[in-house]
């Protein structure tokens, strides 16, 4: 990784995306820009051998509770994900969890995913949920659970190193074309918490489904984003993470990038190919080159370009 | 007008007939991300099952919060009593591109 101390750059965040696939994707200039490596150089080693201690972690989709042919032992690779992790020489302080955290949303799925997790050595775990997360409806288990910051509302906001990290639910407002939805009391507090902040403060959106329409016949999008959107434009850095679709499709708009985390569970089709969005039985040796994590790191000279949005 | 509504009546009620016999004792089948048959009319005071027969779990969820079932993995069951008439349309709050209307009529 070089970095180019280019004043320009637009993008405080540099989002690295890891997989046994062994491609890694940098944000440059507020284009991203994939980076071929050594098929075998993208591993673990990789991963604790890469400079400086990433700000935070992005785990996606561990579905805990699936059982079928496409991955029959999700807690495994589970528990190999959270060893990557703490394998890493510089850990974050911080890990963030995109959603679908249960398959079926039950007790027992829960339970073992926390246990699975009290492994995890990388800091404050924080999660939205995902729609298998919540099929009990609002107040349940996910929320007994995982409630607790956010007023059992599921979405929150905090501050970690001078980034302001919001947390936003887009799978119990469906819209009647499939697409998630926020609603518009989440929409009205997402408005009010960004307003008080400064146009220079990076900002990080993690939401379930993506927050842009990949493919709205398979739902992989969100009704109302763009009221969302309309509030982080005037902000120079904005990143929004998102899961749901089980692989990595990432776009750059204006100073807002857009990304999706592979999931450590099970990979999905590509948009469009197949009867609809469900597990995706590879050949057995490919399967764990499609799951994965992503770190997100600061870039350190460009935060000294833009010193006051860390003070 | 009378004999028009009748000409409209009978092939309604015939094809509102056909639809609940081929739903076969009022059993909705989701298979490959669809509610199937997606429409059915039953008279008030029926029990409705749905079944799943994707390896994806599915749910079957009001639009308007009269029921609501748990993740249905694959072969799982849930039933409703539907014992107002009226039309019930319901999602997969997992595929919510997948609809359904239960419309109940009097008995």
């Amino acid at each position: 990784m070089t970095d180019h101390p280019d004043p320009s750059r637009r993008g405080a965040l540099k989002c690295l995306a890891f997989g046994g696939a062994g491609t890694l994707f940098t944000l440059s200039g507020g284009i991203l820009t994939p980076m071929a490596l050594a098929p075998m150089a993208l591993s673990s080693n990789a991963l604790a051998q890469s400079a400086g201690v990433p700000l935070f972690l992005q785990i996606s989709d561990t579905h805990i509770g699936f059982n079928k042919d496409a991955n029959p032992d999700v807690a495994g690779t589970l528990k190999e994900t959270i060893a990557l992790v703490n394998g890493m020489k510089a850990r974050p302080a911080l890990t963030i969890h995109t959603g679908d955290i249960t398959h079926l949303s039950r007790a027992s799925e829960f339970d073992l995913a926390s246990q699975l997790f009290s492994d995890l050595k990388a800091g404050e775990l924080h999660t939205v949920p995902g729609e298998h997360d919540v099929t009990d409806g609002m107040g349940n288990e996910y929320f007994a659970r995982f409630g607790k910051a956010s007023d059992n509302r599921g979405y929150y906001s905090f501050d970690h190193q001078g980034v302001h990290f919001v947390g936003l639910v887009n799978v119990m407002n469906f819209k009647p074309n499939g697409l998630g939805g926020f609603g518009a009391d989440q929409l009205a507090w997402l408005k009010s918490d960004l307003e008080a902040r400064s146009s220079s403060t990076p900002i990080v959106v993690f939401a379930h489904m993506p927050m842009w329409t990949i493919l709205e016949s398979w739902g992989w999008g969100t009704g109302d984003a763009e009221e969302a959107l309309s509030y982080l434009r005037r902000f120079g850095s904005v990143t929004i993470l998102n899961g749901h679709i089980h692989q990595i499709v990432q776009k750059v708009e204006g100073n807002i990038t857009f990304h999706t985390a592979r999931s450590t569970a099970y990979p999905q089709p590509q948009a469009g190919q197949g009867d609809g969005p469900g597990p995706l039985k590879v050949p057995a040796g490919q399967l764990k080159h499609m799951l994965g994590i992503t770190d997100i790191r600061l870039q350190r000279h460009h935060l000294a370009l833009n010193d006051t949005t860390l003070a | 007008m009378n004999r028009f509504a009748q000409f409209l009546a009978y092939p309604l009620a015939l094809f509102l007939f056909i639809t609940s016999a081929a739903a076969g004792e009022n059993v909705i089948v989701i298979k490959k991300f669809m509610f199937n048959p997606m429409d059915v009319t039953v008279p008030a005071g029926t029990d409705v099952t749905w079944e799943n027969q994707d390896g994806e779990p599915h749910t079957v969820v009001s639009l308007t919060n009269d029921f609501r079932s748990q993740a249905l993995d694959e072969k799982d069951k849930f039933s409703h009593r539907f014992d107002k008439p009226g039309t019930y349309k319901y999602i997969c709050s997992i595929h919510p591109r997948m609809v359904g209307t239960i419309t109940v009529v009097e008995k």
